[in-house]
């Protein structure tokens, strides 16, 4: 590499500052590019968003002329009431956001335990029950569609929420790990000095440490939250009457109802995508920022 | 000590119970079941290798596998390559730069189910939006995911424009750890734009590069979601769009074929491994020190 770099030659600084300053001359007019690059990407990844408000404003005629409008021409709110009204989507709303709820302050629960345990107490098994902890990052998801679907039959959990709810509080191994680095990192002088005054480890973990896991706990909650409510393929196999179903299961069945009213399924996705979004619009630094620590995906 | 033990049981309790309930129990049944034949209705039998010799001489699994394949080859370099290189142009100083990040994250957060939905409209073959502007720049667009040639590869440009995002974001990471002291020792090597990209930033961020090609291969694997609802749950035009995920769901929950969906599902899995262990034994071999 040096040898390559290198066969130009020694260059003195006069030579780099003269440069440079041709260069500032170039910069102005790159810059501007660089602009209008990201601004075209910038539109191609929200005109999407844009069609979809667009067409939820339109009249079932207006939906499908052409040339198509950018600004419906009447505006119409009547996809609104009725995409909410013709399939139960408050219902689903309610479903998705106590389901998500649940798996949150859960697995943000169980984790941060099991995370404790890991990066503070000393006993015996723990670098083998962690590697064990850790391995099961390695199993994908579909491997336990089949076993748990036969499991969930036989307990009568079939059209219920539990499925939903029990698996991903009681086994996140991403949020232990998650949770575990960032334990490590809070100094131990409160806790020994805690000890020494008889805590006992209960006392350590809810008034010392959860305490000072805030930022590292509401990355891991996002991560938990967002998952679960995106989660199609689970609800799919376990969810069969319309009244359990939740968001993404709802917009399924759009699909499979309503198949050719454009005008009422962008409705309907507008609806299921609005909340997300705005938590987006409020937090977006804790999302982005937390995946690039932690190279999780949301 | 015996109490700190006590103690730390009691705090791995939760997790222990569902890694056992939740991952050890459902891989040793995912064998089982592969060597089985059961619908949870009839009696369980034993089949041997039946379920495998079926499925490997079965022309739609292969389709599934070939398909698959096609999904993997197709959107790892679009999607890392389009990331890249917003990550190079967002790593300068810039005005808006936040702005723009946030808004390539976006699609990352939106459900799937969703972001698949409008784009259904939007590649609808009759009236969608994307073959109303071909057609105002002449070109007859292709039919989309009714088209046997055209379903994957719309199914691959929704997942690019959903899931970009946040590999940029893992690269931007990446290019930030590269040192500056090391483009300004290539500068004054007399180094050029492309020979600093090509001798200090590319080799620097292999780790990066490295580790979203591997989670990306395994994400690609499983790809399910976007598929089914833009080819309406179905496999799409002549099987063109049946995955390998589709094909375990159909085989088990619409035509209750556990043990042939079991046998895929173990295929799967072991491959996920075989890549998930490669990745730990070459993870140090691309590590470059700064």
């Amino acid at each position: 590499m040096r040898e390559r770099l290198g066969t130009r030659g020694f260059t003195p600084r006069r030579t780099v500052s003269a440069v440079a300053s041709r260069r500032l001359a170039g910069s102005l007019s790159l810059r501007l590019l660089f602009h209008i690059l990201m601004l075209a990407c910038c539109v191609v990844v929200l005109v999407p968003f844009v069609w979809m408000v667009s067409s939820s404003f339109k009249t079932p005629a207006d939906v499908i002329t052409y040339p198509p409008d950018w600004i419906p021409n009447p505006i119409i709110t009547d996809n609104y009431p009725q995409s909410l009204s013709l399939l139960p989507m408050g219902h689903a709303y309610f479903n998705s956001f106590k389901i998500s709820m649940l798996d949150t302050i859960g697995g943000l629960l169980t984790c941060s335990m099991a995370a404790y345990a890991f990066a503070r107490l000393r006993f015996r098994g723990r670098d083998v029950l962690f590697i064990a902890v850790l391995s099961a990052l390695m199993i994908p998801q579909e491997v336990n569609l089949i076993p748990l679907y036969i499991l969930f039959k036989q307990i009568g959990w079939i059209d219920t929420h539990w499925p939903l709810i029990v698996p991903p509080i009681l086994q996140n191994p991403y949020g232990i790990f998650l949770l575990r680095q960032f334990f490590l990192t809070i100094p131990t002088e409160l806790e020994d000095a805690a000890r020494i005054d008889g805590a006992n480890p209960w006392t350590i973990y809810t008034r010392i440490i959860l305490p000072l896991a805030g930022p590292a706990m509401i990355t891991l909650g996002i991560f938990i939250f967002l998952y679960n409510w995106n989660q199609f393929l689970t609800p799919l196999i376990y969810l069969n009457s319309q009244d359990n179903f939740t968001v993404p299961m709802l917009i399924n069945s759009y699909l499979a109802d309503y198949g050719q009213q454009w005008g009422l399924m962008m409705a309907a996705c507008t609806i299921a995508m609005a909340p997300m979004i705005a938590v987006y619009a409020i937090g977006q630094r804790y999302f982005i920022e937390g995946i690039a620590v932690s190279g999780l995906k949301g | 000590m015996k109490r700190e033990t006590a103690w730390a049981y009691f705090f791995i309790a939760p997790q222990i119970i569902g890694l056992l309930a939740f991952a050890v129990l459902p891989m040793v049944a995912i064998v089982v079941l592969s060597f089985a034949k059961w619908d949870l209705i009839h009696t369980f039998t034993w089949v041997g290798f039946g379920n495998f010799s079926y499925e490997f001489s079965d022309p739609i699994f292969w389709k599934s596998v070939t398909n698959t394949l096609y999904y993997t080859a197709v959107f790892i370099p679009a999607s890392l390559i389009l990331a890249l290189l917003v990550a190079l142009v967002l790593n300068r100083k810039m005005a808006f730069r936040g702005w723009y990040r946030a808004i390539f994250f976006m699609p990352v957060i939106t459900p799937t189910v969703a972001v698949a939905l409008v784009w259904t409209w939007l590649l609808n073959p009759d009236s969608g939006l994307i073959n109303a502007l071909l057609y105002n720049v002449g070109i007859t667009g292709p039919g989309w995911y009714a088209d046997i040639g055209w379903a994957m590869p719309a199914a691959i440009i929704v997942s690019v424009w959903r899931n970009f995002g946040y590999s940029m974001v893992i690269f931007l990471a990446g290019l930030q750890g590269v040192p500056a002291q090391l483009y300004e020792a290539a500068q004054i090597d007399g180094a050029g734009r492309w020979a600093q990209f090509r001798y200090v930033t590319l080799p620097l961020l292999s780790p990066t590069t490295f580790f979203l090609v591997v989670t990306s291969v395994i994400s690609s694997l499983q790809v399910f979601d976007q598929v089914f609802i833009l080819t309406h749950g179905q496999a799409g035009p002549d099987d063109a769009t049946r995955v390998i995920v589709f094909h375990i769901y159909e085989q088990a929950f619409r035509l209750f074929q556990f043990g042939q969906a079991s046998a895929v599902t173990l295929c799967l899995f072991i491959v996920i491994l075989l890549i998930t262990l490669m990745q730990f034994r070459f993870q140090r071999w691309v590590h470059v020190d700064a």
